[in-house]
C-alpha cells in the first residue's frame, strides 16, 4: 500500500528536479559556453603552428610545414633563457603577494574603527586598468621627474638609479608594481577565509594554553589555505600571462631584461607578425602551465582532502 | 556581569585572552601596520588621482608638488576634440566674447574646441559589457559551482580542470582565431560579442571560487532543509545562496574588475559601436607629449564606478562567511 506523504505547506505542488537535472541544468550551460569559445581557437591555433603564415598577408593562404616552427623554437637557447626568466619573475612576485596578501588579512581580520575603509582602500590598486597602471608607474619611475626617487631618497633629478633602464633592476621594478597591484587580491580571499574560522577553535586552544604559534600553524593556516591556494593558483596563471604591464612599463627592455615569454610571445604574433611560429610558441607555454597547475591543482586537493 | 578591571565592557562572547595589556598592545601594532601599508600603497593613486588635477608643468615638477593650484584642464582635454590654432588667429579667437568657460581655457593653450570627444560614449559601452558580463557569469559560476561542490559528477576532476585550462592559454594567441570566428558569426565590434567573450573569460575563475566558498557551507545546512521538506532547489536558493553571499560578492567585484579593466580583446575586437574605454585612454596622448592629465582625468572618472560598486558592497565582502557551529 502507498502512503500518501503529507507535506509542508511551503513545498510547491510543481514536481521538483531530480539531482541529476540539477546537475545538468546547472552545470551544462557553462561548459557548453567554454567549448564553444575555447575548442575552435585552440584548434585552429594548434593547425597554425604546424604552417607558415602570417595574419597580416591573408591572400598567401598557410603552408604546412609540420614540426619545423616547434623544432626552431625548442632549439634556440633564448626560449630557455626568457622561460627561465619568466620562472623567476612568477615565483618572485606570487610569493611576495601572498606574504604581503596573508599578512595584510591576518592584521585585519578582527575589525577595528575603520578597518572596512581601510581594506576598501588597500583594494584600489586592483581596481585600475593595467595598461593605466603602466603608464604611471613609468611617469613614478621617471629618473629625471618621477616621485619614487624622491621618495626614496634621491630628491636631486637625475641623481637616482634609474629603474627601467638598467638591466639588473629592471624586472624588479615591474615585480614592485605586481605585488602593489595585486597583493590585496590575495588579501581579500585570505581574509573571507580567516573571518570563517569558528571562534572555538581558538577558545578551546586558549583553554589548552596552546602558543600562538600552534593556533596559527594547527588552527589558522590549515582553515584559510583552501582560499589562499586558489588565490595563488590564479596569480600563478595570470603572472606567467603577464604582458600589458610589462609593455607598458618597460616592452621587454632594456635589452631582453624583462623580455617574458608572454612577451615575446605577443612581439612575435603582433611586431613581427610570425603568427605560425607564434601559435607553436603558445602550444608550448600552454603544455608548460597545464602540467604545472594539473601538479599544484593535485596538491590542492590533496591539502582540501585532509580538511574534510 | 563579569568583573573587570578594563574599562570595555565584557560580554559573554569575549574571549579571556583578549583583554589583556600585551593583547591591547599587538592590537594597536597591527593596526598601525595596515595603515602604514594603506597609506604607502596609496601614494601612487594619490599621485594619480592629483595629477588629473594639475597643469601640464606641475604634474611633473620636482619637488613633487603636494598643493597646487587645481585646474580642470585634464577634464576639459578629455572630454572634447581640439584643433591647434595658428598663432596668428589665436590673438583674434581669444577676443571672441562668445567663448564658454571650457573654450576661454583651452584658448590660454592655443587650441580650439571642436566638439565633444568620445569618451562619454565608450564609457557606456564599458558599462554595458562589464555589468552584463559579470552578472552572466557569476550567475553561470555559482549554478556550476553548486553542482561541483554537492553532487558526484561524472568526470569532476577533469572538468573543472578543462574550466581551469581555458584561462591558461595567453590571449594574445587566442584573439587572431577569435577574431576570425567573430567576424563570421558577425559579433565583430558588438556588444553581445564583448560581453559573451568576457564571461567566458571570467567563468573559470567564478566556478573556481565560488566552489571554493560553497564546499565550505556545512552540507548539514541543507540535509536538514531537505528533511523539512524543502527539493533541493528551495534548499539551493534559501540555504546555500544566503550563505555564499560573501562568496558571491567577492567573486561579482573580481569579475567586475577584470570586465572593466580589460584592454587587449577590447582592442583587437571592437571599432567604433563598441569599443570600451581601456583602450581609449591611452589614446588621448595629444599634440604636445602625453597627456597625463587628461589620461589621469579619464582614468579617475573610469576608476570611479569601480570603487562604488566596492564600497556599496564592502559589508559583504568584510563580513566572513559564517558557517556558525556546525563547521567540522
Amino acid at each position: 500500500m502507498q502512503l500518501t506523504r503529507t507535506q509542508p505547506a511551503h513545498v510547491h505542488s510543481r514536481r521538483s528536479l531530480t539531482d541529476v537535472q540539477i546537475q545538468v541544468l546547472f552545470i551544462a550551460p557553462t561548459i557548453i559556453l567554454l567549448v564553444l569559445w575555447n575548442i575552435f581557437p585552440l584548434f585552429y591555433s594548434l593547425y597554425l603552428s604546424f604552417t607558415e603564415f602570417s595574419v597580416i598577408k591573408p591572400d598567401v593562404p598557410p603552408a604546412w610545414v609540420g614540426l619545423q616552427n616547434y623544432n626552431k623554437l625548442l632549439s634556440d637557447p633564448r626560449i630557455w633563457q626568457y622561460f627561465t626568466l619568466t620562472g623567476r619573475y612568477v615565483v618572485t612576485t606570487v610569493a611576495l603577494q601572498a606574504i604581503v596578501g596573508f599578512g595584510l588579512a591576518l592584521f585585519l581580520r578582527e575589525r577595528f574603527k575603520g578597518s572596512g575603509l581601510i581594506t576598501t582602500l588597500i583594494l584600489i590598486p586592483i581596481m585600475m586598468s593595467p595598461v593605466v597602471i603602466g603608464l604611471f608607474w613609468k611617469l613614478i619611475y621617471n629618473p629625471a621627474f618621477g616621485i619614487f626617487n624622491y621618495l626614496i631618497g634621491y630628491s636631486v633629478p637625475n641623481s637616482g638609479p634609474d629603474w627601467l633602464g638598467e638591466a639588473s633592476r629592471a624586472l624588479w621594478a615591474i615585480i614592485i608594481v605586481d605585488v602593489w597591484m595585486w597583493s590585496p587580491f590575495v588579501m581579500l580571499l585570505c581574509l573571507s577565509g580567516l573571518k570563517a574560522i569558528p571562534d572555538y577553535l581558538y577558545e578551546a586552544a586558549a583553554i589548552d594554553r596552546a602558543s600562538p604559534w600552534f593556533q596559527f600553524w594547527r588552527i589558522t593556516l590549515p582553515q584559510v589555505a583552501p582560499l589562499l591556494l586558489i588565490a595563488i593558483l590564479f596569480r600563478t596563471i595570470e603572472a606567467f600571462k603577464t604582458f600589458d604591464l610589462v609593455m607598458g612599463l618597460t616592452g621587454g627592455g632594456p635589452g631582453d631584461a624583462t623580455e617574458l615569454i608572454a612577451v615575446h610571445l605577443y612581439r612575435a604574433a603582433f611586431t613581427r607578425f610570425t603568427t605560425g611560429e607564434s601559435s607553436a610558441l603558445a602550444y608550448i607555454i600552454l603544455v608548460i602551465v597545464i602540467a604545472v597547475s594539473n601538479l599544484y591543482v593535485r596538491s590542492l586537493n590533496r591539502i582540501r582532502g585532509e580538511n574534510h | 556581569m563579569a568583573i573587570s578591571t578594563t574599562s570595555a565592557p565584557i560580554t559573554y562572547a569575549t574571549r579571556v585572552d583578549k583583554v589583556g595589556a600585551r593583547y591591547q598592545f599587538t592590537r594597536a601594532l597591527r593596526i598601525a601596520v595596515v595603515v602604514l601599508y594603506a597609506v604607502i600603497s596609496l601614494i601612487p593613486v594619490f599621485w594619480m588621482v592629483t595629477a588629473a588635477f594639475k597643469s601640464r608643468p606641475d604634474v611633473v615638477a620636482i619637488p613633487p608638488k603636494v598643493f597646487f593650484e587645481p585646474t580642470i584642464e585634464g577634464f576639459i582635454s578629455l572630454l572634447t576634440k581640439r584643433v591647434l590654432l595658428p598663432p596668428g588667429m589665436m590673438e583674434e579667437y581669444k577676443q571672441r566674447p562668445d567663448l564658454n568657460f571650457a573654450e576661454r581655457i583651452m584658448a590660454e593653450r592655443g587650441q580650439r574646441i571642436t566638439g565633444p570627444s568620445q569618451y562619454g560614449q565608450r564609457l557606456i559601452n564599458s558599462v554595458i559589457v562589464a555589468s552584463a558580463s559579470t552578472v552572466l557569469s557569476v550567475l553561470l559560476g555559482v549554478l556550476a559551482a553548486y553542482a561541483f561542490s554537492r553532487f558526484h559528477v561524472p568526470g569532476k576532476g577533469d572538468l573543472l580542470f578543462f574550466i581551469l585550462s581555458t584561462r591558461m592559454l595567453p590571449p594574445v594567441v587566442v584573439t587572431i582565431p577569435i577574431f576570425l570566428m567573430y567576424q563570421q558569426l558577425r559579433l565583430y565590434d558588438t556588444h553581445l560579442g564583448l560581453i559573451l567573450l568576457y564571461t567566458v573569460f571570467n567563468l573559470s575563475f567564478a566556478v573556481w571560487l565560488l566552489k571554493g566558498f560553497i564546499d565550505e557551507i556545512p552540507r548539514e545546512y541543507e540535509e536538514a532543509a531537505l528533511v523539512d521538506g524543502y527539493s533541493r532547489l528551495q534548499a539551493f536558493r534559501k540555504v546555500v545562496l544566503p550563505q555564499a553571499i560573501t562568496g558571491i560578492a567577492a567573486t561579482f567585484v573580481f569579475c567586475l574588475i577584470f570586465a572593466w579593466n580589460e584592454y587587449a580583446f577590447a582592442l583587437m575586437l571592437t571599432s567604433e559601436r563598441a569599443r570600451t574605454a581601456p583602450p581609449s585612454i591611452p589614446t588621448v596622448l595629444g599634440t604636445g607629449g602625453i597627456e597625463w592629465s587628461a589620461i589621469a582625468a579619464g582614468t579617475l572618472g573610469f576608476l570611479f564606478p569601480v570603487i562604488i560598486v566596492t564600497f556599496a558592497l564592502r559589508d559583504y565582502l568584510l563580513r566572513g562567511v559564517t558557517f556558525g557551529a556546525l563547521r567540522k
